[in-house]
């Protein structure tokens, strides 16, 4: 490289520099600012303050919590808890939904495309935060306790939440789901062993007797054998509320229910499209060899659309996760309202947003890395 | 085998433009289309049931037994009417009174015709923007023009018009300013770090682009927005005070140019090889090259994923409800703070759900028009 | 049903079952009447080429015999089975009726071996290895064994239109229906394509092309039928039906395809 300006690596490295020196220049100066307002409003800086009771009340908490033992540390652990909570369910409904939207948007049937249709463009034009408070709203109308909505007896809806029966696990219980285990590996065997006949002799035996027998038969055998407890622990109205059973609270039906309804929108537009990218040459070709419509979708068509629809799909997971951040405008306690409080109360505003930060960029790091090892992975081979 | 009876060819048969009622007309639709398999029969009746239910319910809440007005009472609005039809009919008196201040915030009341005309030249300048003979040069003189002609009527200050600070602004022109300001700034932005992230030349710039992007598309809007109200104080020197709409219109800048550069990356990598090295081909250096070639081919394929993000920006402005900035959606929480109204809030939803469903939808028929057009061109 | 005589070729047997025999089909897209009392008869081992301007139907009535498309009006007999909705019937007579698409439509995340036995394993339930063996006889016969374990993708034109005329001959059809198989090739590789349809026609399949290869139609048709606008307008041997068009839209059409040789 020669210092004058018409050697190209030269100005390369000249503008490189003055980039990187402005940006840096920058950031020092917002630092520097921000060390003399810090000590200027005596904030502590530092997360020492994870270490500190932390005295915030948590309605919903996955393992256990009391505010006046456990640390503020503790506090963002559940916060952490609750926000992957409410993904994973969010996302595995929404995708059933969706994808049964998806394929209704498809449908022969007028009158399903066409609802199925409005239902996608209205949600997808109307900000999620509205629909999160307006199913919020719409659960605060429900009844009080006593006169809540009765299914069977055993689930109540009312203003305070869902109350559901549960089922008192004992040990009988443990061995049934140990055998479900085993069930499931003995299935996922004999598919195996399926295939291996069908590549022998043609004939491919039967899988559903199998399952069924050891998914179901086997595990009731096991917990009948054992003395078949079946105890519930049902909610028993007690003056103005109800005690005992499963308490979901409203605010996380809401955001569950919110999430689910406005991410399912968009995945219906996705599952719709991944399968119209087929073309329709695929569908006529697999009809012409004679394939049945269950095994030209298993073996020609979803391959192919699933190439289309898992990458967008997964941003929409993404989305999801980061929508339910919305919950500290609902109440609902998850990783932003927890911390939120935190930085409220202890005045240590850029340890709060940095660890709110850090714990997206875990999530959505990790989903990325996925994406690009799964499209590495099943890239259609070309010239 | 002869075919003299065929000599100039069969009998043409004659065409029969109307088809046996068996395979079209009404009662042939409806037998595709509805009633095609008993399953597909069932849904039909189970949709229809329900449809008609449902339009009836909502007819008979919101129009057959709502309430329109109430009278004014000794202490306000007297809503007992209102009360009286709770759950049966809707109460629109809410809407007729609360309308402006929805629509509008805590603007002075006199001077509401300012923001409105606000209102008027920002879809205005959509329409303007959304038509094809002005994709030139000049469109960016409109921008500019209509931007600053905003801030002037907005502020007021000169020409006889009232200073309004920006704590009083609120409402619909809030979060059109929020989503186009924010889209105008972070274009240009977005342009840099998409074409600075597909240098291979200067690595540590590709590299500074590629974590600016990574990191705002990885963390939600309310993480930024946080940042933008509770940190950029701390970033400024002694006495420098932003305010707080210029501090979420920072935040909002930010976080639109992470993905607008995105789209404009996308639009980059699809442009054929051949237009950058046809342009090498003629000498013409770096700037010019991105400036007349590379860039208004790229810029023009993604229009309509741009309209689609400018979309979601449009409907993320809500989110400035959670550090307590006026934009539309707060506007209409506030109006159900007061005690009077609390109970009516579905009514007010509903409001707002009409607003930006009407923005919204008609962009997005706009951006899936354009797409269909734009392809059909470039598939010619 | 006298016109079945002249219908039927000369040296063919009228006594055995007719491969295809379509009957006053008539076909509407919404109110545009696309196929008009379309009459054919087509004989075992016999080779017939459609042809005619675009919009005459040709490619839709050969998508009516194995019902890629459904006729409102008329029969489709397929070797003696009619065609209706009725999905045995179906299945029957598609595992008879092999087709070859003008887009090729080769699965693409299938290797070339696997597009070739997907069918008849899942179809005929034929165990892996001897469909595997099947499918390697018939990509030797169109002299391409060695590109089995490739994907589409990475073939050219003429080698994939040639594993997709493989993959439905390894359904044993008695019947085979091209639609255009040529019209998306590049030149130079439209000879191999025909190499392949003559070696076909040669060892003895009922054929039914739609084409504008004239010189395919030829050398290996035993007869050309002309159509125009959703009916059939003309049909007889190929020397006849060039040297001596009958009919005025004939003669028009001739015309023009010839201009551009």
């Amino acid at each position: 490289m020669q210092l004058r300006w018409s050697d190209p690596t030269f100005r390369a490295v000249f503008w490189q520099v003055v980039v990187v020196g402005i940006v840096v220049a920058i950031v020092w100066y917002l630092v520097s600012n921000t060390n003399r307002n810090l000590a200027a409003r005596r904030i502590a800086t530092g997360f020492g303050f994870l270490s500190r009771t932390a005295g915030i009340p948590i309605g919903e908490h996955l393992i256990s919590y009391d505010p006046a033992v456990n640390t503020y540390g503790r506090a963002m652990i559940i916060g952490v808890l609750n926000t992957l909570q409410v993904s994973i369910v969010g996302i595995i409904l929404a995708t059933i939904l969706g994808t049964l939207i998806g394929i209704g948007r498809l449908s022969k049937n007028w009158l399903v495309a066409r609802v199925t249709a409005i239902y996608v463009e209205t949600l997808r034009d109307i900000p999620v935060l509205l629909q999160l408070l307006f199913w919020y709203t719409l659960l605060q109308a429900l009844p009080a306790p006593r006169n809540s909505f009765n299914l069977f007896g055993h689930i109540y809806a009312n203003i305070r939440g869902l109350r559901m029966s549960t089922l008192v696990i004992e040990e009988a219980h443990l061995w049934a789901l140990l055998a479900f285990g085993f069930g499931i590996i003995g299935t996922g065997l004999w598919g195996r062993y399926a295939a291996q006949k069908q590549a022998e002799t043609g004939i491919r035996p039967k899988t559903w007797p199998v399952a069924l027998g050891l998914l179901i038969a086997l595990p009731a055998i096991v917990w009948a054998a054992l003395g078949a407890p079946f105890k519930l622990d049902q909610p028993v109205l007690r003056g103005f509320n109800f005690s005992g059973g499963l308490l979901i609270s409203p605010e996380y039906v809401a955001l569950t229910l919110g999430l689910v309804v406005y991410t399912s929108s968009y995945i219906a537009e996705i599952v719709r499209s991944g399968i119209q990218s087929v073309p329709r040459g695929q569908w006529e070709a697999a009809n012409a060899l004679g394939l049945r419509g269950g095994t030209v979708m298993r073996r020609v068509i979803l391959p192919q659309a699933l190439r289309v629809i898992i990458p967008p799909m997964t941003s929409q997971y993404l989305n999801l996760t980061k929508n339910s951040s919305l919950a500290v405008a609902i109440g609902f306690q998850d990783i932003v309202s927890i911390a939120n409080t935190t930085l409220n109360q202890t005045g240590q505003a850029i340890e709060g947003i940095a660890i709110i930060m850090a714990v997206y960029l875990t999530i959505s790091l990790s989903i990325s890395l996925f994406m690009n090892w799964y499209n590495a992975r099943i890239a259609l081979v070309e010239r | 085998m002869s075919q003299s009876a065929a000599a100039s060819g069969p009998v043409p048969v004659p065409s029969r433009d109307q088809p046996p009622a068996s395979v079209y007309g009404p009662w042939a639709w409806l037998r595709a289309n509805l009633f095609s398999s008993w399953w597909s029969t069932a849904l039909s009746l189970l949709l229809g049931y329900l449809i008609l239910r449902g339009a009836w319910g909502f007819f008979s809440w919101g129009i057959l037994h709502a309430v329109w007005t109430v009278p004014d009472g000794a202490n306000g609005p007297d809503t007992a009417a209102c009360q009286a039809v709770k759950g049966v009919g809707a109460c629109w008196a809410v809407v007729e009174e609360k309308f402006r201040f929805i629509i509008f915030g805590r603007y002075p009341y006199e001077s509401q015709w300012r923001p409105a005309l606000c209102v008027a030249i920002f879809i205005g300048l959509y329409i303007i923007s959304s038509m094809r003979r002005f994709w030139r040069l000049k469109l960016l003189y409109i921008w500019i023009a209509a931007l600053i002609v905003i801030g002037v009527l907005m502020w007021g200050g000169i020409l006889g018009m009232e200073y309004v600070p920006q704590d009083s602004w609120g409402g619909l022109p809030i979060t059109l300013i929020l989503s186009t300001f924010g889209l105008a700034f972070a274009f240009p932005l977005a342009v840099a770090v998409a074409l600075g992230r597909r240098s291979t030349k200067l690595p540590a710039v590709k590299m500074l682009c590629v974590l600016y992007v990574e990191l705002i598309r990885g963390v939600p809007l309310i993480s930024l927005l946080f940042m933008a109200s509770v940190m950029f104080p701390l970033f400024m020197p002694e006495g420098v005070n932003i305010d707080k709409l210029l501090r979420a219109q920072i935040a909002f800048i930010l976080f639109a140019g992470a993905y607008l550069a995105e789209v404009v990356r996308g639009g980059l990598q699809s442009l054929p090889k051949g237009q950058g090295e046809a342009a090498d081909a003629l000498g013409l250096p770096y700037w010019q090259k991105t400036g007349f070639i590379i860039l208004p081919q790229a810029l023009r394929m993604v229009i309509p994923p741009l309209v689609n993000t400018f979309i979601g920006f449009f409907k993320d402005t809500s989110l400035v409800l959670i550090i307590g900035i006026m934009d539309l959606l707060t506007a209409g929480k506030t109006a159900l703070a007061e005690p009077v109204w609390q109970a009516y809030s579905a009514e007010v939803y509903i409001l707002l759900a009409v607003i930006y469903f009407c923005f919204c939808y008609s962009m997005s028929r706009y951006s899936r028009n354009l797409e269909r057009l734009l392809s059909r061109n470039r598939n010619r | 049903m006298s016109a079945t005589a002249e219908m039927i070729a000369p040296g063919h047997n009228s006594g055995e079952t007719p491969a295809i025999v379509l009957d006053k089909v008539n076909k509407w897209y919404g109110t545009m009447h696309v196929l008009r009392d379309v009459t054919m008869t087509i004989a075992q081992k016999e080779k017939v080429v459609i042809c005619g301007p675009s919009g005459s139907g040709k490619s839709t009535t050969i998508r009516c015999i194995n019902r890629l498309e459904s006729h409102q009006e008329g029969r489709i007999l397929v070797d003696g089975t009619e065609l209706t909705d009725d999905t045995r019937s179906l299945d029957t007579i598609r595992r008879e009726v092999g087709m070859v698409f003008q887009s090729f439509n080769l699965f693409p995340h299938l290797t070339i071996l696997d597009n070739l036995t997907l069918a008849p394993i899942w179809v005929r339930k034929m165990p892996k290895a001897e469909a595997e063996e099947l499918a390697m006889g018939y990509l030797k016969r169109v002299k391409i064994p060695e590109q089995a374990k490739k994907f589409p993708g990475q073939l050219s034109g003429g080698q994939q239109q040639r594993v997709a005329i493989a993959r439905a001959l390894c359904m044993k059809p008695k019947i085979m229906l091209f639609d255009e198989p040529t019209s998306a090739l590049d030149p130079e590789m439209i000879k191999e394509v025909l190499d392949v349809m003559i070696e076909l026609a040669e060892s003895g399949m009922t054929m039914v092309c739609v084409t504008h290869e004239m010189g395919f139609a030829r050398q290996v048709a035993d007869r050309v039928v002309f159509m125009d606008r959703g009916e059939i307008v003309e049909s007889g041997a190929p020397t006849r039906m060039f040297e001596d068009p009958q009919t005025d839209r004939l003669k028009l059409f001739l015309s023009q395809i010839l201009r551009g040789h």
